[in-house]
Formats: structure tokens, C-alpha cells, sequence
């Protein structure tokens, strides 16, 4: 059997290249998000067990298990986990893509983002902005309420103004975005400012626009699901090793890819390299979290760092090492975008479809741009910086791919 | 007794700073003499409660927009020494790094140069061919240093090169100068109209040396590896640059280099060597010299006298057609050529001039000894007075009976395009050598498409009569010469086929010079401190050097 893998990769690349995510709507997850029920928790990365999960995913756990009204404390919602009441399930299996822990349930509103090209619904929560969040662990009475006040009165509020609105072209605003100094990661002040310039016509709560605005990581997560719908239109093409998922649980690193279905290829996550704010230091860092290098797999993030001159310290601190960063990824990619475009590099398109061909044969990773959670639950982020997958999952998946396909 | 430490604080009032600016001064305050830690806020409540957390107490007035920064040193004095670096901290700028970008790829590295037309390579041999090969499949001339390059992997490169009409220089070339730029192991030889064809790297060195001694220059240096000129490979490359130095405005005279080659390779470079209709100096070191100068081609015994012949002065080449009887046959010497010959000498000088440009030749003398000595076959140079032709029987100088049925013989084989005689006059020859071979010739002439050419030996003192015997030959239509000399040259400019090969564009050798370098980092160096354009590619073995991963890959990609 032969299969030309070329041709292949071109079409994977090709369908995520052409996917155009539109955010239509907010809505309860268990309403929409496909084989979600009440004792089912969805989190970022490849599948875990309790036992394995880190601290930052275990009070994510903790916080939605009492969000849900499930459990009452932290002690009976480790009972119930105990006890086995709870299944856990990738988001990515279900559509879905969450920041850091991720964990997504049936009563929290996501954002809806359907793809005008090839049809799919793809899913992502609401950001909660800074501080004491579920995203990090945190499952304090303030973090509940918070979480109460944005599934109970945000939610509604937002789907009601992207209702009116026609809805909000992702793909559109990331492209301007990464020409006001965004790479649609680690850095999303333009595109969160564009979203709201968009909805706020729609929204007369100044308390929702307020925190909208006041987050500078409003639009990561409608990305991130945009992102989700651009990576699954990749997904599937016989003979493809474009990478179709790259996504970290705290505890793993977990690919997929184009080629291969559903199976992850996992190794222990690494520790970003990277900035910490005061009072920390890598002994507090949590290994790499959620679901966010959906964006870098789609062709942003740190693949467009070259367009986010502003965050060049986490690379090494000059604009030319964000260009750099930027070339490098051109070098394990199928292609270049169509769409995304960096002035600086006269609007050449970012560097998009991870070859895992090409990622083993030069020996350079997928760079990454996180954020840092603590290793404690709780406590929150503690930096930002820069990782790279290990490699082994990248050479487990070609052997894998080899055996597939008769190589 | 160890000091208290102490925490003092400083604001910047309404100075927005990003986040990332502030971990960055907080790192660097902290890596300060003294400093035992430092905080660095945009002063909103939560971030004054995570300061507190931190371990700093701090009460300081200051807005949400203000900038707070507070630092614990070991002494009041250090604290202070700390803070009143801020604002120089805050103006700390990264170097603008001008350093390009250093590929990992090819496939990048043309992306940044596009307009570079070669590739050096100089990893080692057993990833080397697949480099070259990458750069073939873009597109590229390949100048291949790398040695430990299995032959057939040569082959296979140069043909395929071939086909694309691009040059793989090597492997295990050292040198070549192209455009003005040196490439590898080159000598800063000055500008001129001398171009270099050598399989020997040192060899092109001391040869450019001592034509710039000379006051000359070169135009280009092209070398080929030290198996180019081998029968496997078959002097692919040599072929290629002599027909680019031909096509090559920049270059009157061509020098071309080597071991002694294989004799069928040497003897196709010599044809292409004639082709290039300019003056072409040869020196295959150690090989034995068919003469001193065939046409525009002059032979060199030393690698210094390569170099002055190469400066000149350069005499006119011979035209490639004497003023002869134009004849039915005029000028078909392109099948093959028998010479019967009844001097043994004279044989042995037509093998040996023959066969610089038409090997093999067969005979009875030579490298290439004929299994049956009654069959011709190619091209065959026989001395028939020699034992084996002479058991029982006269020398054919008396007796041309074997060397009349012979000629006849030849003569009928379509194959045969040129018969090649000698006549030896003088005392004790037969009396009219002239007159009996010429009824056969007149024939020959008349009946075939086959030239005859006759050397004839003797004065005009001889009792034959030289002057008789010459126009007996040619009024039966046969080419007189008196030297053997003469004979092979004028043989040898008469050949008109010429190798096939698809040209390489001339921008392979003209400025500017853009070219990507895989290796050694010192030719990378070397081309740009010679004004070349160049991009080192930051190469590392394919997987890691890990070969099973290697392997698959290599099979994807077939």
C-alpha cells in the first residue's frame, strides 16, 4: 500500500486553512455539547484518572463538583471522585477545548462556534479573568459565586448580543488581531478589545462589558474553540501526519494526528521556561496545562510570535528572536496561512499544519506560549513563558504511523 | 551578627508598564549585590495583596495606574542602591539582534535565499549524498565536499544533476572558484580568462597559483572529485564544465587537470575538449603524452607547464579540414578506424595518439589486446609485421599480399569509416608500395563510404620516388601525410560527435554568487567575507542521528 503523504497533507492543511469559525452563540453545555450528561466532567488535555491528575486539575474538579451542586465541599466531591460517581473525559473528545484545567460541565454556558465552511459546532467555556479561578484550581466561595454570576447573568447576556449581532467571524478578527501586535495565545489584548467592540453594542449591562473589557484573555476562549473547529476540519485525512491536536492535562503532553483517528500519543508534560511574578520561581510551576496549544496547532500562538513583538521577553528579548521563533516554525509546517498574515514578515502567512514528519527529522518541537499555573490548586498563575512537547510523543507517533501505513 | 533585612519602596506614579516589562525588572532588581528579593506591581488591590503574600510589608501610598515596586536587601543602604536603579532598569532595551536566522532545513534556507544557486556540503559522508540530493530535487548545483561518498551514490547524483542541467562538484572536492568567489580550498587568484577543469583539488591550487605568478588569471576553477574521471562515474562532470567553459564569455583557454583517467573517459573529454573550439591544455598527471598539441588541444607533462600554456602565447589552431581532392567520402571519419600498419613503430605512435581520443583501440601492442587477431573490432591499430602476422611469410614492407586482403577486408565492414596505412620507402622496401595499393584504394573510394588516409615515410632521395608514390596514393583518393603526427590530428579534428549533454545555464558561474552552506561553518564564512551572499544552514543528522526514525522517514519520502 502506498499512500502519497504529500497530497494528503495538503488536503488536511488545506481544509484548515479554508474552516471559518463563527461564534453564534452561548448556551448550557449539557444543551449543546454532544454526549455531555451530569456526572461527566470534561477536562484539557488527553484523557487522565484521578489518581494521576495534578493539583491545578484536581480543584478545577473540586470547584465544578460543588459548582454543580453535586457535592457540597471539597471532602465529598473527592468522595464522590472516590467512590467512582464521576467519569472523566477529554474536552476534545466532545468538541470542546478549555484554558488550563478546562474542566467544562453540563450546567456551565460555553460558547458556540460553528464552521460556515465545513459544518462542525465546537465548543469552549467562559474566561473568568484573573485571580482566584476554576481554570487554576481555585474553589472558594468567591470563585463559586463568580462562576454563578457568569453562567447565571453573563451568559445569557452575551448569547442574547451575539443573537442580535449575526454573530462574530473569528477567523476575521484573528487576522486583524495579529496585526494590532497579538499571536492569539499568550497575548490577546487586541482581539479581546475587538470583541468587545463587537458586542458592546449589543450588551446594556455595564457590569458584563466591564469584565469583559477588564480581561485582557476575554477572546481566548472563543478562539480556542475556533481554533478547535480549524484543527478538526484537519482531522481524518487518510495519509496526513499533519498534527491535528496537541493538548497538555497538567500531568501529560497528548497529540493526535490527521492520519492516525482518535488515538493519543502521550509523555510526561514539561515545565515551561519562562517569566514568574513576584514571589515565584519554577519550584511553583505546575507541568504544561490545558488545551490552549490548539491555537499554536492551528497556526498561531507562538507559531505567529513574529506578529507580538510585545512579548518578546519570554523568548529571549529581542523583536528579532520573535521573528525567529516564527521562521523556525516554518520549517515543521506544511504550509502558510492564507488568512493569518505577518506585517513584519511582509505579510507572509503564518506558518500552519504541524508535519510530524518534519518536527522528528529536524529534531525542532512545536514552540508553545503558556501561561504558568501553581502546582498547588488554587493559587493561580504564577508566569508565562515558553515550552516544547517532548519530543518522544512526536517519534512514537511516527513509528506509529509507520506501522499504519506500511513503512 | 546578621543584619536585618530591610524592605523599602519606591512608586512611579501613573506609569503603565506591561507585565512583562515588570518580571523583567523584578528579576533584575533581584539579581542586584544585596538583594535578597524584590517585588514589582502595577499597584491595584489584588496586586498589592499577592506583594503582601510575598513576604513584602509594604505601606506606601499608591493608585491602581501607579507603578510599586519594593525591594528586600540585606542593608538600608543596599535597598536604596537598589531603587534608585529603577528608571535605568525600566530603559534597559534587548539588543536589536542582527544576527540572521540560521535554517535547520534546506527547504527554509531557500525560502531565505531563493536566488542561491548552490550548495556546499560538507557534512558527513553518510548523509552527505542525501543533502546533495535535496539540493538536486530544488533545483541547486552542488559543490560536495564531503568525502566517504559510495561511488554509486556519486553516479547516481551526477546523472541525475546531469539531466537537470546543474553540476555536482565531488564529492570530496576541495576547490572551485566560480564567479569570482572561491568555494572551499581556493587561492585568491586574480580575474582572467583562464577556466580550471581539475579532479585534483591541490592540483587546481598550485595551477591557479602559478598562472596568477604568471601575471594571468582565471575566469573560473571548476573541480570534479577524484573519481569523476573513473569509468563508473565517467567523467560526468568534466564533460559538463568543458562545455560550460566552452558556452563561458569570461573564458579564452581552458585548463583541464587530473589523474590519468580512464582511457574511454579521457578519450570522450578530449572530443569535448576539441568541441569547445577554444585552446584547451590537458596534463593527466602521469600519463603518457599522445604528442605535444592536437589541434586547439596541447598536452602539459607538469602542472607548471599546464599553467604556462595556459598564459600562452596560444597558436592558431590548424584547420580542422586540410586542402584536399574533395572525394566521394570527404569528410567521413566518424565509424571506426583501422589502421594496417608495416612499421611497428608507427603503429605504436598511432595507438598511442589514437587512443588519447578514440579509446578503446585494439591491436596487437597494446592495453587492448585483440583475441583474435584476424577479427577487427572497433577501432583496431595493427602492426602486421610483427611475429604473428609474419610466421612463414615476407615483411609486409617487401610483401603487402596479408595487408592487401586485410584492407579489403576491412574495407567491407560496414562499421569501418577510416582505414589508416602506412608506405615506408627506402632501400631494401618494395619497389612500388604506392602502385599496389593503390588499385584497392582507387576501389575502396569508389564502392564505400570509407576514407582512406596513407602515411607516407621516406625522402626524396628514396628509389621509390616520393613524389610518385604520394600522387599515386592520391590520385586513387587516399589522404597523404608524412608525419603519424599529422595523420592522428587530423583524424582527431574530424571526429565531429561530441558527448550530448544538457547544457548548465551559465548563471551557475556568474556573479553574484548566492549560495547555501551545510557543514563546515568556515566556508560559510569564507563566502561572505568574499562578498557572496550566504545562508549556513544549522544542520543536524535527520532524527537525531536516530536511525530506525531516519529510516522511516527516508521511506516516506521515496
Amino acid at each position: 500500500m502506498s499512500v502519497d503523504i504529500n497530497a494528503a497533507n495538503q488536503t488536511a492543511v488545506g481544509r484548515m486553512i479554508s474552516s471559518r469559525p463563527m461564534l453564534t452563540g452561548v448556551a448550557r453545555a449539557g444543551d449543546v455539547v454532544p454526549g455531555l450528561r451530569e456526572n461527566l466532567l470534561l477536562h484539557a488535555g488527553p484523557p487522565i484518572e484521578w489518581e494521576r491528575m495534578s493539583g491545578p486539575l484536581r480543584g478545577a474538579v473540586i470547584g465544578a463538583l460543588i459548582f454543580e451542586g453535586l457535592a457540597k465541599d471539597e471532602a465529598g466531591a473527592v468522595a464522590m471522585v472516590e467512590r467512582g460517581e464521576i467519569d472523566f473525559e477529554p474536552c476534545h473528545h466532545h468538541a470542546a477545548v478549555g484554558p488550563m484545567a478546562g474542566v467544562t460541565s453540563a450546567s456551565m454556558q460555553v460558547y458556540v462556534v460553528e464552521d460556515a465552511t465545513h459544518g462542525s459546532r465546537t465548543f469552549s467555556n467562559l474566561n473568568e479573568g484573573y485571580g482566584k479561578v476554576l481554570r487554576y484550581g481555585a474553589f472558594s466561595d468567591e470563585v463559586i459565586a463568580k462562576l454563578r454570576w457568569m453562567n447565571g447573568t453573563m451568559g445569557p447576556i452575551l448569547a442574547e448580543a451575539l443573537a442580535k449581532s449575526g454573530g462574530i467571524d473569528l477567523r476575521t478578527l484573528l487576522a486583524e488581531a495579529l496585526h494590532m501586535g497579538d499571536e492569539g495565545h499568550n497575548r490577546n489584548k487586541a482581539g479581546s478589545l475587538l470583541f468587545l467592540k463587537q458586542l458592546a453594542p449589543y450588551v446594556r449591562d455595564s457590569e458584563v462589558l466591564k469584565f469583559v473589557g477588564d480581561t485582557a484573555l476575554s477572546v481566548l476562549n472563543p478562539v480556542m474553540a475556533a481554533c478547535k473547529a480549524m484543527a478538526d476540519a484537519a482531522h481524518g485525512v487518510e495519509g496526513s501526519t499533519i498534527v491535528s491536536t496537541m493538548a497538555r492535562n497538567g500531568t501529560d503532553f497528548g497529540l493526535r494526528v490527521s492520519g492516525l483517528g482518535d488515538r493519543w500519543f502521550t509523555a510526561p508534560a514539561m515545565v515551561p521556561d519562562g517569566l514568574y511574578f513576584t514571589g515565584f520561581s519554577s519550584a511553583d510551576a505546575n507541568p504544561d496545562i490545558g488545551d490552549s496549544t490548539i491555537t499554536e496547532t492551528a497556526g498561531i500562538g507562538a507559531f505567529a510570535m513574529a506578529a507580538a513583538p510585545a512579548i518578546v521577553t519570554f523568548i529571549g528579548g529581542s523583536p528579532q528572536d520573535a521573528v525567529h521563533a516564527t521562521r523556525e516554525m516554518y520549517e515543521i509546517t506544511a504550509a502558510e496561512h492564507e488568512h493569518f498574515t505577518i506585517p513584519v514578515l511582509s505579510f507572509r502567512g503564518t506558518p500552519v499544519g504541524i508535519d510530524l514528519r518534519k518536527v522528528v527529522e529536524l529534531g525542532i518541537t512545536p514552540r508553545v506560549n503558556t501561561g504558568i499555573a501553581h502546582r498547588q490548586a488554587g493559587v493561580g498563575q504564577v508566569g508565562a513563558g515558553l515550552v516544547r512537547p517532548p519530543m518522544a510523543v512526536f517519534e512514537e507517533a511516527l513509528v506509529a504511523f509507520a506501522e499504519r501505513y506500511g513503512f | 551578627m546578621s543584619p536585618e533585612p530591610v524592605t523599602r519602596c519606591g512608586v512611579r506614579a501613573g506609569s503603565y508598564h506591561d507585565s512583562i516589562v515588570l518580571m523583567r525588572l523584578q528579576r533584575a532588581l533581584a539579581a542586584l549585590p544585596g538583594v535578597i528579593d524584590a517585588g514589582v506591581i502595577m499597584a491595584t488591590p489584588g496586586n498589592r495583596e499577592q506583594l503582601a503574600a510575598g513576604g513584602f510589608d509594604v505601606e506606601a501610598a499608591a493608585n491602581p495606574d501607579d507603578l510599586l515596586v519594593a525591594v528586600k536587601a540585606e542593608s538600608e543602604s543596599l535597598a536604596a542602591e537598589a531603587l534608585s536603579r529603577i528608571d535605568a532598569l525600566l530603559r534597559v532595551r534587548a539588543a536589536d539582534s542582527s544576527e540572521d536566522y540560521r535554517p535547520h532545513s534546506l527547504a527554509a534556507a531557500f525560502k531565505q535565499l531563493p536566488e542561491a544557486r548552490w550548495v556546499l556540503v560538507s557534512v558527513p559522508g553518510r548523509y552527505a549524498a542525501d543533502v546533495a540530493g535535496e539540493a538536486l530535487e530544488q533545483g541547486r548545483n552542488v559543490f560536495l565536499y564531503s568525502d566517504n561518498v559510495p561511488v554509486e551514490r556519486e553516479v547516481e547524483l551526477k546523472r541525475r544533476a546531469r539531466d537537470k542541467g546543474l553540476l555536482v562538484l565531488g564529492p570530496d572536492c576541495g576547490t572551485a572558484s566560480l564567479g569570482g568567489v572561491g568555494f572551499g580550498f581556493a587561492n585568491r587568484a586574480r580575474r582572467g580568462n583562464i577556466g580550471l577543469v581539475g579532479a585534483s583539488g591541490t592540483g587546481l591550487q598550485a595551477i591557479m597559483s602559478r598562472i596568477h605568478a604568471l601575471d594571468s588569471g582565471i575566469s573560473q576553477a571548476i573541480g570534479t572529485g577524484g573519481r569523476d574521471l573513473s569509468a563508473e562515474v565517467g567523467g560526468i562532470t568534466a564533460g559538463q564544465a568543458l562545455d560550460l567553459l566552452r558556452r563561458d564569455p569570461e573564458t579564452d583557454v581552458i585548463v583541464l587537470i587530473a589523474k590519468p583517467p580512464d582511457p574511454e573517459v579521457g578519450s570522450r573529454l578530449l572530443a569535448q575538449a576539441r568541441a569547445t573550439g577554444k585552446p584547451v591544455v590537458v596534463h593527466f598527471l602521469g600519463a603518457p603524452l599522445p604528442g605535444r598539441r592536437l589541434g586547439n588541444v596541447s598536452f602539459a607533462a607538469t602542472l607548471s607547464e599546464a599553467a604556462e600554456l595556459a598564459v600562452g602565447p596560444h597558436p592558431p589552431a590548424p584547420s580542422p579540414a586540410p586542402p584536399f581532392t574533395p572525394s566521394p567520402g570527404e569528410g567521413k571519419t566518424c565509424g571506426s578506424v583501422r589502421g594496417l600498419f608495416s612499421g611497428g613503430t608507427l603503429a605504436y605512435e598511432a595507438l598511442l595518439g589514437l587512443s588519447a581520443f578514440l579509446a578503446p583501440v585494439w591491436s596487437n601492442l597494446g592495453k587492448y589486446r585483440l583475441d583474435d587477431l584476424l577479427r577487427s573490432r572497433e577501432h583496431t591499430i595493427l602492426d602486421l609485421g610483427a611475429d604473428e602476422f609474419t610466421v612463414g611469410r615476407l615483411h609486409p614492407m617487401i610483401d603487402q599480399d596479408l595487408r592487401l586482403r586485410r584492407l579489403r577486408q576491412e574495407a567491407a565492414d560496414p562499421e569501418v569509416g577510416l582505414i589508416l596505412l602506412d608506405v615506408v620507402l627506402g632501400e631494401g622496401s618494395h619497389a612500388d608500395p604506392a602502385g599496389e595499393l593503390a588499385p584497392e584504394i582507387a576501389h575502396i573510394r569508389a564502392s564505400r563510404d570509407v576514407e582512406v588516409a596513407v602515411v607516407v615515410i621516406g625522402t626524396d632521395a628514396d628509389p621509390q620516388g616520393l613524389e610518385t608514390q604520394i600522387s599515386t596514393l592520391e590520385t586513387a583518393g587516399a589522404r597523404v601525410f608524412r608525419t603519424v603526427t599529422d595523420a592522428v590530428e587530423w583524424i582527431f579534428l574530424n571526429r565531429t560527435e561530441a558527448p550530448e549533454t544538457a547544457p548548465v545555464p551559465l548563471e551557475a558561474v556568474q556573479a553574484p554568487v548566492a549560495a547555501i552552506n551545510v557543514g563546515l561553518e568556515s566556508f560559510h564564512d569564507s563566502l561572505r567575507s568574499q562578498g557572496a551572499a550566504s545562508v549556513h544552514v544549522d544542520w543536524r543528522p535527520p532524527a537525531g542521528g536516530n536511525e530506525r526514525l531516519a529510516g522511516i522517514l527516508a521511506r516516506m519520502k521515496a
